[in-house]
């Protein structure tokens, strides 16, 4: 996959974002002026605030940065976990840590991406690398 | 010096509270319309004296126009900037700026929430946030918690001193009559109560209560002709990085860092001339970060800075001498109760709570997910 221009017209950076999302792609808006990422997708960097904006292909990896399980019961689906994660990229996003007990994610662990659908849409969540 | 031309150029006249804790069968507007009327005759100005009104609620598109239209007035000024809970701080700094102005004579600010036993459960923003709604994040203790977590995992912050935190908040809200939550409270406690979002417990988070309240602002030049001593605004900076938690750049770093020594150049004071700090308690952790971003310990250090006992009643540092968020008062937004408080320490009405000549109060206003930070300086004549 090339890169996706985020243009000045037309769809926006989180229509963009999600389009390619939903076609498989998890990509990552970066500044093709100051060169640095960031999330979630916009239309100016929050860096420099140029608008020369693409989505690139993300690595999918990442680290625990911080992590939380939220106490909840059974019937309303019991414990979930609740992390913010940062990519090898530099960008963080909320997200979660799928396959292991939620109680079991740790700050600095190392994980990637998946593509999951909840609720008839795409949603990024993370494994521990090298499953677990 | 930024802003030095509003130092002690207003000052807090009157200050009322109404429905603290339970204001069974009374809407919010209802308990701020008590809380104006109490903070009208604490400083014996009429209604149709206020010409200018700042409010903010979690629940109105219009909070500060609501207040005008339930208490029948007609102001030249109207502000409802919404910053969450460090919002009736920030209003401060917009009140002095119309007084000194001249766009209005007496403001108004007043919050009120009948959360607890007006709507049946937890009154909250119904706002969709696109990136983290689809980790079903519950606000506001899911962001709090996972600084919680940062923070214990970059400086060994435990457990035991976030409760500390709630503790000390007790010993406080026991010799606070209007306090919403009284009787023993011991680390045990805390620690075994019902886990909420990990590492906070029930204990560790803030009440869900009603109240009100309400400060009457006017210009210095004639805060002495009420009869309170007037309590003036030394100094007050605002900052503001981030809105939701996935967008804070480090979550052990609040923007207090930078509002704080603002409001304290402006006032001209130092940490040692403080007599009473008050900060923005809606978790356990919320504190701890606020006294290191503030300066009164290093970074990394404020749990072990909580941690001998200090905040509590007689420990040294009076720190949210009415009980605080955790035990006193949270109507889901608690800026303006800490201000109230105060003001009353500063003017000596604080009963068995009283600190003794206090002069000098720093308070700290949090909102969102520790997003808007404001810090006010306020001072007794004898500061000026």
């Amino acid at each position: 996959m090339t890169a996706i221009p985020v243009t000045a017209t037309g769809p926006g950076a989180e229509r963009l974002w999600r389009d390619a999302l939903a076609a498989g792609s998890l990509t990552l808006p970066f500044c093709d002026d100051c060169g640095r990422a960031h999330f979630y997708p916009r239309v100016l960097c929050p860096h420099c605030g140029s608008r020369a904006i693409s989505l690139r292909p993300a690595s999918g990896r990442g680290t625990v940065y911080s992590t939380t399980v939220l106490r909840r019961r059974p019937q309303d689906g019991g414990n979930l976990n609740v992390a913010l994660v940062d990519f090898a990229e530099g960008p963080r996003m909320m997200s979660r840590v799928d396959g292991i007990p939620a109680e079991s994610v740790s700050i600095g662990m190392a994980v990637e991406a998946a593509i999951v659908i909840e609720d008839d849409a795409p949603v990024v969540v993370f494994k521990p690398v090298g499953g677990a | 010096m930024a802003g030095s031309r509003l130092r002690g150029s207003a000052a807090i006249v009157g200050a009322g509270q109404a429905g603290i804790g339970d204001a069974t069968g009374r809407s919010a507007f209802d308990i701020v319309g008590d809380a104006t009327h109490a903070a009208l005759a604490d400083c014996g100005l009429k209604l149709s004296d206020i010409d200018g009104v700042f409010s903010a609620t979690m629940v109105n598109s219009m909070p500060a126009v609501n207040v005008v239209e339930y208490l029948g007035l007609r102001p030249r000024v109207t502000e409802g900037t919404n910053t969450g809970g460090s919002s009736f701080l920030a209003h401060m700094q917009w009140a002095a700026l119309a007084l000194d102005a001249g766009l209005c004579e007496v403001a108004l600010i007043t919050y009120g929430s009948n959360q607890k036993t007006g709507a049946g459960k937890f009154v909250s923003s119904s706002e969709v946030v696109p990136f983290e709604a689809p980790y079903k994040p519950r606000y506001a203790v899911t962001p709090y918690a996972l600084a919680a977590a940062r923070h214990m995992h970059e400086f060994g912050t435990t457990r035991e001193q976030l409760a500390e935190v709630a503790v000390a908040a007790r010993t406080w809200a026991n010799l606070n009559p209007e306090a919403a939550a009284k009787g023993p409270l011991s680390a045990e406690d805390v620690l075994s109560a019902r886990m909420v979002s990990d590492p906070l417990t029930l204990r560790d988070c803030c009440l869900v209560t009603d109240g009100a309240g309400a400060i009457i602002m006017t210009r210095a030049d004639r805060a002495k002709d009420f009869p309170k001593k007037p309590v003036y605004l030394l100094g007050v900076a605002a900052e503001n990085w981030h809105r939701w938690v996935s967008s804070m750049p480090d979550l052990t770093v609040s923007a207090a860092s930078r509002s704080g020594p603002r409001a304290m150049e402006m006032a001209g004071v130092t940490h040692d001339d403080l007599d009473l700090v008050m900060l923005y308690d809606a978790f356990t952790i919320t504190p701890i970060m606020f006294l290191e971003d503030l300066g009164f310990c290093p970074k990394g250090e404020g749990g072990r800075f909580v941690g001998d006992g200090k905040l509590r009643h007689g420990g040294g540092f009076p720190l949210n001498t009415n009980g605080g968020g955790l035990s006193c008062v949270h109507p889901g937004m608690y800026g303006l109760f800490l201000l109230i408080e105060a003001v009353r320490q500063l003017r000596g009405e604080c009963g068995a709570r009283q600190l003794p000549d206090p002069k000098l109060a720093l308070c700290h206003g949090n909102g969102g997910h520790w997003s808007s930070q404001v810090t006010a300086i306020l001072g007794l004549g004898e500061t000026l």
